[in-house]
C-alpha cells in the first residue's frame, strides 16, 4: 500500500473582489495617511542600470471590454539577468531596481503602466537560457484564483524562437498572446482573459 | 533591518509543491457571475518552477508603520478610533511540510462594522465610519506567526442574484518567497449561517474545504 503524504493543503483562492485597491493599493483608492505609499508603485530609481522601458496594457474579458478593477503584479531580472531575491545564488542583482511591481488597472480607461528596464536573459531549469521575459500575476472581481503568464519582447526575435518555455507551446497561434509590440516608449501587452486571442496563462 | 538580517536561515532554492487545481475554485463558476466573461478557456500551460517562479522580493520589517496591522487606529484621528466589535486574529503561514513560513508579507482589507467599503464604486447604503479605512498589513516572524487587530466586519448584499449576501469576511493577500506562491484568499468567521449560502464561498469545490 502506498504511504500517505500527509502533506498541508493550501488555503483555497479566493476572489480578490472589487476592492482590491483598499488592500494593495490603498493611496490609489483615495485612502491616504495610512502606507506613505503604495507598495511595487516604483521599481527603478535614477541610479538603476539598463535601458528605461515603460510596459502598458489592459485586461480584457471575453467581449474585449477592459476590466478596470484589475490589479496586476509584475516580477523580473534586472538588466543583468539577476533577481533582486534571497534565492538567486547566481550573484547580486542591481540593488537600485527592485524587480517587483504593482499597479491597479485605471478605473476609465482600464491602463496598467510600469516603468522598469529591460531583463536580461535567465537561465531555465537545464542551464538553456531563456528569452527576456516579465513574469505577470492578475488578480479581479471574478477571477477566483490569481493568473500567471509571462511577457516576451517583440523585438528579441532570435532569444524567443530558442526559449523553451515558448518551445512548449503546441498550438503555436497562440505564441503571439505571450509577445508584447514594441511601441515608443517601451512595450504594450494586453492581456486576453477569454476569446480566439487568449493569453496562455501557466500552471506553476 | 531586512528579513536578511533577521535569520540566518539559508534560503530555500528548490521548486514549491505544485498548486493542486482540484482543490483550488475553477475560474469558471457561473452562479458567481462576473467569472462567466473572466475565466480563461484554455487550458493552463504547466510550467515547471524556472528561477522566475522561485525568486521573489523580500519586504523588510522597516517597510511597516506601528499601526499597520491595527485597523481600529491606523486611520483613526488621534485619541479615535473605529466603531464596531474588536477583534484580534492571528494565526500562522505554513507550508505544506507545516513549517511556518517567515518574512511573508500579509496584507488586509475588509469593510467596516456596518458592512461598508471605503471605495468609490461602492454604493451599499450602510454609512462610512470615519475612523475606519479597511486595510492592514503585517509580516510573519520567525514561526510564521502574524497577528492584526481589527473590527468584526459586516456582512452586506452585492448585486449578483438578487438576494446575495457577503457573508462577513476579511481579505488576506499573501506574498511568500517565491512569486509562484502568491494567493489571495478570504476569512470567513466560524458559525456564519451565511458561509454555505455565498457564491462566492462556493467556487471552491466543496465548502468544507474551507479558505483560511
Amino acid at each position: 500500500m502506498a504511504q500517505p503524504l500527509n502533506r498541508f493543503k493550501e488555503s483555497a483562492s479566493q476572489t480578490a473582489g472589487p476592492y482590491v485597491h483598499i488592500g494593495l493599493t490603498p493611496n490609489f483608492s483615495e485612502i491616504s495617511g495610512v502606507y506613505p505609499h503604495d507598495l511595487g508603485s516604483s521599481m527603478v530609481n535614477d541610479k538603476t542600470r539598463g535601458k528605461r522601458i515603460a510596459i502598458t496594457g489592459r485586461v480584457l474579458d471575453g467581449t474585449g471590454t477592459p476590466l478596470r478593477d484589475a490589479l496586476v503584479e509584475i516580477w523580473q531580472a534586472d538588466a543583468d539577468g539577476l533577481y533582486n531575491s534571497p534565492s538567486e545564488m547566481r550573484g547580486a542583482a542591481d540593488p537600485n531596481f527592485t524587480g517587483w511591481g504593482r499597479c491597479a488597472t485605471d478605473m476609465v480607461s482600464g491602463e496598467f503602466r510600469f516603468e522598469t528596464v529591460k531583463p536580461g536573459r535567465v537561465p531555465f531549469t537545464d542551464g538553456r537560457l531563456m528569452a527576456p521575459h516579465v513574469t505577470f500575476w492578475i488578480v479581479a472581481r471574478g477571477i477566483n484564483i490569481g493568473l500567471h503568464t509571462r511577457m516576451y519582447f517583440g523585438d528579441e526575435e532570435a532569444a524567443n524562437a530558442e526559449d523553451p518555455v515558448l518551445a512548449r507551446i503546441e498550438h503555436r497561434v497562440r505564441v503571439p498572446t505571450l509577445v508584447a509590440e514594441p511601441v515608443e516608449d517601451g512595450y504594450r501587452f494586453d492581456i486576453h482573459l477569454q476569446g480566439e486571442k487568449e493569453t496562455v496563462f501557466f500552471d506553476i | 533591518m531586512s528579513e536578511g538580517m533577521l535569520s540566518n536561515r539559508k534560503p530555500e532554492t528548490g521548486a514549491f509543491f505544485q498548486r493542486d487545481r482540484e482543490w483550488h475554485p475553477q475560474a469558471y463558476t457561473p452562479w458567481y457571475k462576473t467569472s462567466v466573461l473572466r475565466s480563461p478557456q484554455k487550458a493552463l500551460l504547466s510550467l515547471d518552477n524556472t528561477l522566475s517562479e522561485i525568486t521573489g522580493p523580500v519586504f523588510g520589517h522597516n517597510i511597516l508603520g506601528a499601526l499597520d496591522n491595527d485597523l481600529i487606529h491606523n486611520f483613526a484621528k488621534p485619541g479615535e478610533s473605529a466603531i464596531g466589535p474588536r477583534i484580534i486574529v492571528y494565526g500562522r503561514v505554513l507550508d505544506e511540510r507545516g513549517k511556518g513560513v517567515p518574512g511573508a508579507l500579509l496584507e488586509f482589507w475588509q469593510a467596516n462594522a456596518g458592512g461598508r467599503y471605503r471605495h468609490k464604486k461602492e454604493g451599499y447604503i450602510a454609512p462610512l465610519d470615519p475612523n475606519f479605512g479597511g486595510c492592514g498589513r503585517t509580516i510573519t516572524d520567525e514561526d510564521g506567526g502574524y497577528v492584526l487587530r481589527t473590527v468584526q466586519p459586516g456582512p452586506y448584499p452585492w448585486p449578483n442574484g438578487p438576494n446575495d449576501w457577503r457573508p462577513a469576511h476579511i481579505h488576506f493577500s499573501i506574498f511568500g518567497h517565491g512569486f509562484a506562491q502568491r494567493l489571495i484568499t478570504q476569512m470567513y468567521f466560524e458559525g456564519d449561517p451565511m458561509i454555505p449560502l455565498c457564491p462566492i464561498v462556493k467556487t471552491i469545490n466543496d465548502p468544507r474545504r474551507s479558505p483560511i
